[in-house]
């Protein structure tokens, strides 16, 4: 686990700090490059923190070196808050980016709410590479989001407290893990219902119904002895999981990663039901002037070599097929697994989406 | 003597405040209202209408429960900092001029920290692998260390720390404001320290601790980092919820009907307790 992902030492992700302070300055002091490109621009959002450092550093320099086109990249908080922001902002007519990446939750949600522009595939060649369940279309069929990325959420351990690595999400139920544990706190983010019905309902069938739902939520509800910490903000479960304050739980299999690469004893677990898969889309803003330098940055970004690059610089797995890239079996193995995924039941998250968020807040709180 | 305002022109002063109250307090106030009737688009966002389904929705025991709680935990934290605060600032205002700035700068201090790296600090501080419990197992206190957080103790001491500086200064004018004579009366009348605070000084402050209360209580009551970093879930407060809401399920119509029901819950609290003030004072 600690050769994983050795493209990113903290040491990288210090250096794009500087890099990106280095922009900056350039730009206070009018350097002339900075002034050219803004003729040509894209205002782009990428999740805050080191993600958005590594798309700064390693991928968005090579869109403008390939297409002349600046990027401003800006810091976006977690799905739900953000299109709260991309909703109100569309309100006034305004877009507070171009770009933004997008979960698939959010993605159908912004769908409802016709937040998103409508995309012409004929105008990005590349986006035929992409895998057809990471490409959104709206109910008429016509294209909004392209996947950028996908990421797992995994069963993530510390390795001094936790010996042996966790194979299952059985785990999280077991008597010895009373007050180990640190979840997310929403329904709609943690996907536990998913992972609750594929470990002990043998599929995600069973969410078909309210009634299946509640059966779920009741075993679910076992787990609530167990748990130290539901946790909204990652930071405060990382920290947690690095000291082995809360050894055990669930989280992003790219950041663990990276944790594990700094030399913390962390360890990311693809238990054998699968990890969770989900991913972000990209979705231009409808309110955006710039539709047509928009698609030739997500005609950029759906290229093999840029997906691979993806997966070296910033850990996320491609949205293209392995076998387009040239990703070697350890690279891979680093970002995937060859278990198969739990897809969260995006479907349920929305239909349901109130009745969901009421029960699972009686669930947890009572 | 008092003089009344006779002209239209002797109001005016008092047109920047209302103006800015205006624009900042009862425009929004109204907005938050006015969306609290409007129609939840589940799976979406919202529609404008004028529907009751969001109120109904928190006329259930479930959100009672939570809405009393967070009332009580707000008022337990508002007592708390002024049992603490009142003899602290007492104490302070008898102090020499040089030693009341360098603790009112160290107040102010801590009052600028934010929510949330008093939330961190403080979980730090009651964890298990980096807390004070390492320190009393040090010391032979505990056999091993154990974690403290997350629990109602350590939401309400977070929640304290925060609001205790904030009491002091409250307090402070009153308090460095009384008479000195009333104390040194008692004391020439034969009453202790204990008791000339207790008989004289804190019935002469009566209302100046009633508004402290007051105002600690509403600042805690919207406190929402502290119980989501330093509690189980069951001490999340009706602030938290409304943050879910409108953050996390973009339910803004549900989340605008909470929060009027909170600053209506919050807002005839205060009015039964200065109504009482009112009477006291008459008799």
């Amino acid at each position: 686990m600690v050769e994983m992902k050795k493209g990113i030492s903290r040491r990288s992700v210090l250096a794009g700090i500087a890099g990106g302070s280095a922009v900056a300055m350039a730009g206070i002091t009018g350097f002339p490059g900075i002034l050219k490109a803004q003729e040509k621009s894209l205002k782009i959002g990428a999740y805050g923190g080191y993600f958005k450092d590594s798309f700064d550093k390693h991928i968005f320099p090579e869109f403008t070196k390939a297409t002349g086109i600046a990027v401003e990249s800006v810091a976006q908080p977690t799905g739900e808050a953000w299109l709260v922001q991309i909703e109100q902002a569309a309100r006034a007519g305004k877009a507070p980016t171009d770009i933004s990446m997008i979960s698939q939750g959010m993605m159908q949600r912004g769908a409802a709410a016709n937040l998103w522009a409508k995309l012409d595939a004929a105008k990005m060649p590349n986006v035929a590479n992409v895998m057809p369940a990471y490409i959104n279309k709206y109910a008429d069929g016509s294209l909004c989001g392209v996947g950028a990325v996908t990421w797992y959420i995994t069963l993530v351990s510390n390795t001094d407290v936790i010996k042996e690595a966790p194979t299952s999400w059985a785990e999280l139920w077991k008597p010895e893990r009373a007050e180990q544990l640190g979840l997310l706190a929403l329904v709609s983010n943690s996907f536990l219902l998913d992972v609750t019905a594929k470990t002990h309902f043998g599929g995600q069938d069973i969410l078909d119904t309210e009634e299946g739902i509640s059966q779920v939520m009741d075993k679910l509800a076992e787990v609530k002895k167990n748990v130290q910490l539901w946790y909204r903000d990652e930071a405060q479960f990382e920290q947690a999981l690095k000291s082995g304050e809360i050894p055990m739980g669930q989280y992003y299999h790219d950041v663990a990663g990276l944790a594990a690469a700094d030399g913390h004893p962390v360890r990311s677990t693809f238990p054998k039901e699968g990890g969770i898969n989900d991913s972000g889309s990209w979705a231009v803003s409808g309110k955006s002037e710039k539709i047509e330098m928009a698609h030739e940055f997500i005609d950029f970004m759906s290229q093999p070599e840029i997906q691979a690059l993806l997966s070296r610089k910033v850990g996320t797995s491609p949205t293209v097929p392995r076998a387009k890239t040239d990703l070697t079996d350890a690279e891979f193995a680093s970002v995937s697994s060859e278990i198969e995924p739990i897809i969260p039941r995006y479907d349920m998250y929305l239909q349901r989406a109130d009745w969901l968020s009421q029960k699972w807040t009686e669930l947890i709180v009572s | 003597m008092k003089i009344k305002p006779g002209k239209f022109s002797d109001y005016a002063a008092i047109g920047f405040p209302a103006g800015m109250l205006t624009v900042f307090f009862v425009i929004p106030f109204g907005i938050m209202i006015a969306m609290s009737f409007f129609q939840r688009v589940q799976g979406a966002f919202y529609e404008p209408a004028f529907v009751f389904e969001n109120y109904a929705r928190f006329l259930s025991t479930f959100f009672a429960g939570i809405l009393g709680f967070s009332v009580g935990l707000a008022a337990l934290v508002a007592v708390v900092s002024v049992l603490l605060a009142f003899p602290f600032t007492y104490i302070l205002t008898r102090m020499a001029r040089q030693t009341q700035v360098v603790w009112l700068v160290f107040l102010l201090s801590v009052l600028s920290l934010s929510e949330v790296l008093i939330g961190f600090g403080w979980s730090t501080l009651l964890s298990r692998t980096a807390g004070i419990t390492n320190l009393l197992v040090s010391l032979g206190i505990m056999d091993k260390p154990m974690s403290l957080s997350p629990s109602f103790g350590a939401v309400m001491t977070g929640m304290v720390y925060q609001t205790f500086p904030y009491t002091v200064l409250v307090l402070y004018p009153a308090l460095s404001r009384l008479d000195p004579s009333l104390v040194e009366a008692a004391r020439t009348l034969g009453s202790g320290p204990a008791r000339s605070f207790l008989n004289v000084v804190v019935p002469a402050l009566r209302n100046s601790i009633v508004s402290t209360l007051i105002m600690v209580f509403v600042f805690a009551l919207g406190c929402y980092l502290l119980p989501q970093l330093l509690g189980k879930p069951s001490h999340w407060t009706l602030s938290v919820l409304i943050t879910d809401q409108a953050i996390y399920q973009s339910n803004m119509p549900f989340a605008a009907a909470m929060a009027v029901f909170l600053v209506l819950v919050s807002l005839s609290l205060v009015a039964i307790s200065l109504l009482y003030g009112k009477k006291e004072n008459a008799g």
